[in-house]
């Protein structure tokens, strides 16, 4: 379960992280080249080994010998003969080995090429010397041992739930109780809250389950617990099942069935439909949004315990937000996408992500209209909203006009407060009960 | 304790009949390297008391992490079953992944050459860096590479899922097992 399955999980606080990486990143590969530089200068027959980078955490390695550098990326011709043409392993191998790189395949096949500073390398005799002991002690030193530790089991168990994913769906499933017309109460809400933070551990849980060589293929997500074999797909699906059931049972049983219904339908939603469509169609992107609008439902039908219009109107302003969010965030990740095999609207009809990027905008703002309509909120809060709303639509008008990556990034930024503060202006405007109202009877 | 040298030599062969691969004491070069296994083997050997599975860096074409199996004196059928599995799904992964990586990398360039060559462009600047064209340009190119690949990673994707159901089943399966096996003493002891 999702606020919004690929965006707020990885993208908001990991996405607060990823959006930021990722434009840090971009500053860092430009810069980079110029430092890299700057210390050959300066070193006269030294190893200069192991830079770290702080946040990205790549290795580069200098090897000093006279002008002996070595190449980071590596080698297209040679190191493609083992795998596409199947000519003779073995000594395409013993090839590749002596100029091996350090640097993580993610830098080196995803980054462009401008960013390196290619180098020739010497007869391979002398590579080989110096290199491979240095190499190989390294490469051992990073292999770990797949041995359970309790002591890190939470943080593991965590990250494999996508903690703050879950934390942001039960914060909307909050805000979706605390906007129904309904009296306050605290013993529901708890068991709301519990069993719908369940679900979304579970359904995290399998999401990543299913998606572990992909994972491992993209920067964002390369980290996760399965990618790096720190729990066994056994024990994540024997944790999502403990999840699940436990989840869906406090909802039906302890709330009350329809929040239970729609709990157990979010996880299908998001495990058996959203993931798998991922890599077969561009409708993955409407499935997520409609997995990130259930939660606040939820939330509504646990404190009334029916379906009415305030409650899709809350789901509808969930699923609109989706898109600004996703599509000004997927601009950047084309590559990453394209490469991982991932339909997304980006890469597949750029145009229609951007389109439907800002039809969603002009949604928000029609249906924080209709609020104060259907009873949720009184008519303040389409006046006050009105600021925040037109601003995300006029940057929702600037990526579809501009196309380009400093409007997605504006675009994505303003989507990740816009959500909470909406919220918050809906649960300062709330209608009150016994107040005069426009709209239906309430239920 | 046995001394070392004869333990290791032990290991070493133990390693290479069991996975399969050239399970080698760093560091090992040249000839050494060449009769490895006819896959992108690392060269490294877990500790001998070690009773568990290892896992490594990315590989650095595939992205994923090799993991090195242990085998267990006593393995069961079943374990052996599952240890082949997820070998030969490792294997799989790897190659399809590198493969994958690779031709990404090399179609890219091609691409971008021929778009430099188009416009009349040097393949590098007055810099001396390599020559790139803006995100829409290669957008063309990623959008080309995604509908090209489709119906592989149709059958990619199929197949993984398959084996991952697999291989989780088995790992259930195993487990179950192995709590059986240590109950069944235990009754043993209680009814004699």
């Amino acid at each position: 379960m999702a606020a919004s399955p690929h965006t707020l999980s990885s993208r908001l606080l990991t996405g607060w992280g990823g959006g930021c990486i990722w434009y840090l990143e971009r500053r860092v590969t430009r810069e980079s080249p110029r430092r890299f530089l700057h210390l050959l200068r300066n070193v006269n027959q030294q190893w200069v080994t192991f830079q770290h980078f702080n946040f990205l955490r790549h290795m580069y390695v200098t090897q000093l010998n006279r002008s002996l550098k070595q190449q980071i990326k590596p080698k297209p011709e040679p190191a493609e003969s083992p795998f596409l043409e199947k000519t003779s392993l073995d000594e395409a191998k013993a090839e590749i080995c002596e100029m091996r790189p350090l640097v993580p395949p993610s830098l080196s096949l995803s980054r462009k090429p401008s960013e390196k500073a290619l180098i020739e390398p010497e007869p391979t005799s002398v590579i080989e010397g110096s290199i491979d002991l240095g190499k190989e002690t390294k490469e051992e030193k990073q292999w770990k041992e797949m041995k359970l530790r309790v002591d890190d089991l939470p943080g593991i168990l965590a990250r494999l739930s996508k903690i703050k994913l879950t934390a942001l769906v039960v914060s909307t499933t909050s805000a979706g109780f605390a906007l129904a017309p309904a009296p306050f109460d605290w013993s529901c809400f708890l068991l709301t809250f519990v069993g719908t933070g369940l679900a979304s551990c579970a359904a995290n849980s399998i999401n990543q389950f299913f998606e572990v060589p992909f994972d491992s293929n993209m920067n964002r997500t390369k980290n996760r617990p399965l990618v790096r074999g720190q729990i066994s797909p056994l024990l994540a699906v024997s944790f999502a099942t403990c999840c699940a059931v436990p989840g869906v049972a406090l909802l039906t049983w302890g709330v009350n069935p329809l929040t239970g219904a729609l709990g157990l339908f979010n996880i299908f939603l998001y495990t058996c439909c959203y993931t798998p469509l991922k890599r077969v169609s561009i409708a993955n992107t409407w499935v997520g949004a409609v997995v990130g609008a259930i939660p606040p439902v939820m939330g509504w039908t646990a404190a009334t315990g029916s379906l009415d219009a305030g409650a899709c109107l809350l789901g509808g302003i969930l699923y609109s937000w989706q898109f600004p969010h996703f599509n000004a965030l997927s601009w950047g990740l084309r590559e990453d996408y394209s490469r991982g095999g991932y339909c997304m609207m980006s890469v597949t009809h750029p145009a229609l992500c951007r389109r439907v990027a800002l039809r969603h905008c002009l949604a928000l703002l029609a249906m924080c209209v209709a609020a104060p309509a259907l009873d949720v909120t009184t008519w303040t809060f389409p006046v006050i909203a009105l600021p925040i709303n037109l601003y995300i639509s006029y940057l929702g008008f600037r990526f579809y006009r501009d196309a380009d990556r400093k409007s997605s990034r504006k675009l994505f930024f303003c989507s990740l407060w816009h959500l909470p503060l909406l919220l918050l202006l809906m649960l300062t405007c709330k209608r009150r009960a016994g107040e005069e109202g426009t709209g239906a009877p309430q239920s | 304790m046995a001394p070392r040298r004869p333990a290791k030599r032990l290991v070493t062969a133990l390693c290479r009949a069991f996975s399969g691969r050239g399970c080698q004491l760093a560091p090992k070069r040249g000839a050494e390297r060449r009769d490895a296994a006819p896959s992108r083997v690392s060269r490294f050997c877990p500790p001998r008391k070690s009773r568990h599975d290892w896992i490594g860096p990315p590989d650095k074409y595939s992205n994923l992490r090799p993991i090195h199996f242990y085998i267990p004196e006593n393995e069961s059928p079943l374990e052996q079953k599952l240890r082949e599995l997820r070998q030969e799904t490792q294997e799989w992964n790897q190659q399809f992944w590198a493969d994958q990586n690779l031709t990404f990398h090399k179609e890219k360039e091609e691409f971008v050459r021929s778009r430099l060559k188009a416009k009349g462009l040097d393949l590098r600047t007055a810099s001396g860096q390599k020559a790139t064209l803006n995100a829409e340009e290669m957008a063309e190119f990623y959008k080309e590479f995604l509908s090209k690949n489709f119906q592989k990673h149709m059958y990619y994707n199929r197949d993984w899922y398959k084996r991952n159901f697999a291989i989780t089943f088995f790992m259930g399966k195993v487990a179950l097992e192995r709590i059986w096996n240590k109950l069944r003493p235990k009754q043993k002891k209680t009814s004699s």
